[in-house]
């Protein structure tokens, strides 16, 4: 019984880079067709846009060697031909492309907030994060500090927001978005399936309201009608106020989202919740809504990423954001033209974060293993 | 509601109408100014984030009028539909922002124009190439656009007036305006001849273009306050003055020191050697004499900004003073 046959290698074609690439690019005339084309595509574009950025780029010096201080000095200026982008107006406003008008005395409190963020953020994405439990104390405390410090007050110079700008502006409207929605959209969503009526419809009316009219629409009503409904003599903060728009958008959104988790959810663990004698309350918060929640995440994220490429309206109603910053900087005589250099930037910038965004929410699925069939099976 | 609205509206805006904005600056301790979120040559950002332009000079000579310092003023943006709501509800002083004086914004959005630093006017530009020289021989041409706008009406208007036919490639923004035009997809563009002058200037070879000679439609642009506070009124209007009439005499940010010692008159009353102007507006005695020793007269500010040599190289034009073919005009200093 030991004469086993001999053991065979797999055919050729369906193993090493031959067979990847069989299976993966070739399996088909019509996928083979399209392979080539991205392949025709890719060396058309990728040696350019390599160059464009990186060799044939200007960053501090031009081809000269000189210091680039505004844009005759750029090669691409001095010569089309042969020139490529001019990071200069990037690394010459890299302080306002980060921090806007913050006084540049003051901007240690900035990047600690910044540094702050980090460490109040990460061991809240990570469950397994070394002292996790102490770390989330300082993340409730967070939003406290960062106020204080970014505004000033306790001791220190306050800093009007009028001289916010830039990656600042971007991320306190993002990161604030995201985070007060968040809560607000599990309340909305709670209050919409509610039994009790009123609760119910006020929240469905609030809900379709917002989602019925445009970001751009709730932004000029933070910023011109707000001010009107407040009590004289309240000056509310311009920034303040469009927080408040983005925040309300946000959580209606956000409520839907998490809805559709909760209609997800079979009737049977509500009804087995509620037989083992747990409150309202305890249901949702320990049986419901961590499902609930758990299958949600790919939309959750999708709606905060469109939030935090939404910021970029503000500009509307007169904030500069990251992108406010980029248009400033083509209208200063010094530099104008070099848009292509400006508008990549930013972009790349709002992909880095995402990106990370979306990275992070696969991690996370991949981990909960939300794609698996849930509940009463 | 909506009457609602608005007599809440109302008794907000002249709530704050009514407080006196001259004193309320003073207890600040510094001017909120209003300009464009950056427009070359009018109000941008430099590389250390200090504003700079025509418009953002003017919002600096206010400041040093009343304060005597040039930093005492913060700049807040605004945009070309948040900056009237901006104004009104009393979170910036003035504008300073490339705003047409029309009746409507005058009268009806109850807004005080003070002046004008500007006269802006619609224009042509197309590329050299073509040999052109006035826009009337321009028949038959594909003309780029911005729908919507005054400028469609003015073109139209244009046109028909001298007999002569266009087509239109409609636009929706300057960039797409630009972007047309630079690969040729029409032969002229035409909006404010100042943004035609920052569109050349930002060309990849900007003497390959050429800005024609007519002006067909009149904008001019000046700060504005809010109506019914005539004192502040009078300060933001005189700031404005004594720049144009520094330049009209001859006193420059240079020689303004010398001058005080001039033997003509109006000179000294200008710059408070004579007379009690600065009691009559509340400010300093010295008030104009630090304008023109901080920020410089009209002429300076101008050529800084956006003269000839810089890149918009905006000609004096209609901004030159009224002895010199221009239409700036400031009524005399007595």
């Amino acid at each position: 019984m030991n004469d086993l046959t001999e053991e065979r290698k797999p055919p050729v074609a369906t193993t090493g880079i031959l067979g990847w690439l069989r299976i993966n690019l070739f399996s088909s005339w019509f996928n083979s067709l399209i392979t080539l084309f991205v392949l025709y595509i890719l060396i058309q574009f990728v040696p350019w846009i390599l160059n464009w950025t990186i060799f044939a780029a200007d960053f501090k010096y031009n081809f000269n060697g000189e210091e680039i201080i505004n844009r005759e000095m750029c090669s691409r200026v001095l010569d089309p031909e042969t020139g490529g982008a001019c990071w200069a107006i990037i690394y010459v406003r890299f302080y306002q492309f980060m921090y806007g008008f913050y006084p540049r005395e003051e901007v240690w409190r900035v990047n600690l907030s910044y540094i702050m963020l980090a460490v109040a953020v990460v061991p809240l994405l990570f469950d397994k994060f070394p002292l996790r439990k102490h770390f989330l104390k300082f993340t409730y405390a967070f939003p406290i500090i960062a106020f204080f410090l970014l505004n000033g007050g306790l001791g220190l110079e306050p800093v009007s927001t009028n001289k916010w700008g830039g990656l600042l502006v971007t991320l306190v409207l993002g990161c604030t978005g995201i985070a007060l929605a968040f809560p607000l959209g599990i309340i909305l969503a709670l209050g919409r399936r509610s039994n009790l009526p009123v609760i119910s419809m006020m929240c469905t009316l609030f809900i379709e309201f917002i989602r019925g009219v445009p970001l751009i629409t709730l932004l000029f009503f933070g910023m011109v009608m707000l001010p009107l409904f407040l009590p004289e003599g309240i000056d509310m903060d311009g920034l303040a106020r469009v927080l408040v728009a983005v925040t309300l958008f946000q959580s209606a959104y956000m409520a839907e989202v998490i809805r559709g988790g909760l209609q997800a959810i079979p009737q049977g663990q509500y009804e087995a919740a509620r037989s083992i004698g747990l409150s309202y309350w305890q249901m949702n918060m320990k049986v419901v809504l961590p499902q609930a929640i758990r299958i949600s995440i790919p939309s959750i994220v999708n709606t905060s990423i469109g939030l935090f490429k939404d910021t970029t309206l503000v500009i509307i109603v007169g904030l500069l954001d990251l992108l406010g910053i980029g248009r400033g900087a083509l209208a200063d005589t010094t530099w104008l033209g070099l848009a292509y250099e400006v508008y990549f930037f930013v972009s790349l910038v709002f992909f880095i974060f995402t990106f990370a965004m979306s990275r992070y929410s696969l991690y996370l699925e991949k981990k909960l293993k939300t794609g698996i069939n849930m509940g009463a099976d | 509601m909506k009457k609602l609205l608005s007599i809440l509206a109302v008794s907000v805006f002249a709530f704050s109408a009514n407080a006196g904005t001259l004193d309320d600056v003073k207890n600040r301790g510094f001017l909120k100014c209003g300009v464009t979120t950056g427009l070359a040559g009018f109000a941008a950002p430099d590389d250390s984030g200090e504003w700079a332009g025509l418009d953002a000079d003017m919002c600096r000579a206010v400041a040093v009028a009343v304060f005597g310092d040039r930093s005492k003023v913060e700049f807040i943006t605004t945009t070309g539909k948040s900056r009237f709501p901006t104004l009104a509800s009393g979170e910036v002083d003035m504008l300073a922002r490339n705003t047409t004086w029309t009746i409507s914004r005058d009268v009806n959005l109850g807004f005080e124009f003070v002046g004008v630093n500007f006269y802006d006017g619609q224009g042509f530009m197309v590329p050299s190439a073509l040999g052109v020289s006035s826009a009337k021989e321009l028949d038959g041409a594909t003309v780029c656009i911005q729908t919507g706008t005054t400028t469609e009406l003015n073109l139209a208007d244009f046109f028909r007036l001298n007999g002569i036919s266009y087509e239109a490639l409609p636009i929706e923004t300057n960039d797409e305006g630009k972007e047309n035009l630079f690969a040729g997809r029409c032969d002229v563009y035409t909006t404010d001849a100042s943004g035609l002058s920052s569109t050349r200037a930002a060309a990849a070879d900007p003497g390959k273009w050429v800005v024609l000679p007519e002006i067909i439609s009149k904008e001019p642009l000046g700060p504005l306050v809010r109506h019914g506070d005539h004192q502040w009124g009078d300060v933001v209007r005189w700031s404005l003055n004594a720049m144009i009439i520094a330049e009209e005499l001859g006193v420059s940010s240079e020689n303004v020191d010398a001058q005080k010692s001039s033997n003509v008159p109006e000179v000294l009353r200008l710059l408070g050697v004579e007379g009690s102007y600065g009691e009559m507006l509340e400010l300093a005695p010295d008030w104009a004499y630090q304008i023109i020793k901080q920020i410089g007269n009209y002429s300076e500010s101008y050529e800084a900004n956006v003269g000839p040599d810089t890149p918009l190289e905006i000609a004096r034009g209609l901004n030159a003073l009224w002895t010199q073919g221009g239409i700036l005009y400031a009524p005399p200093f007595r």
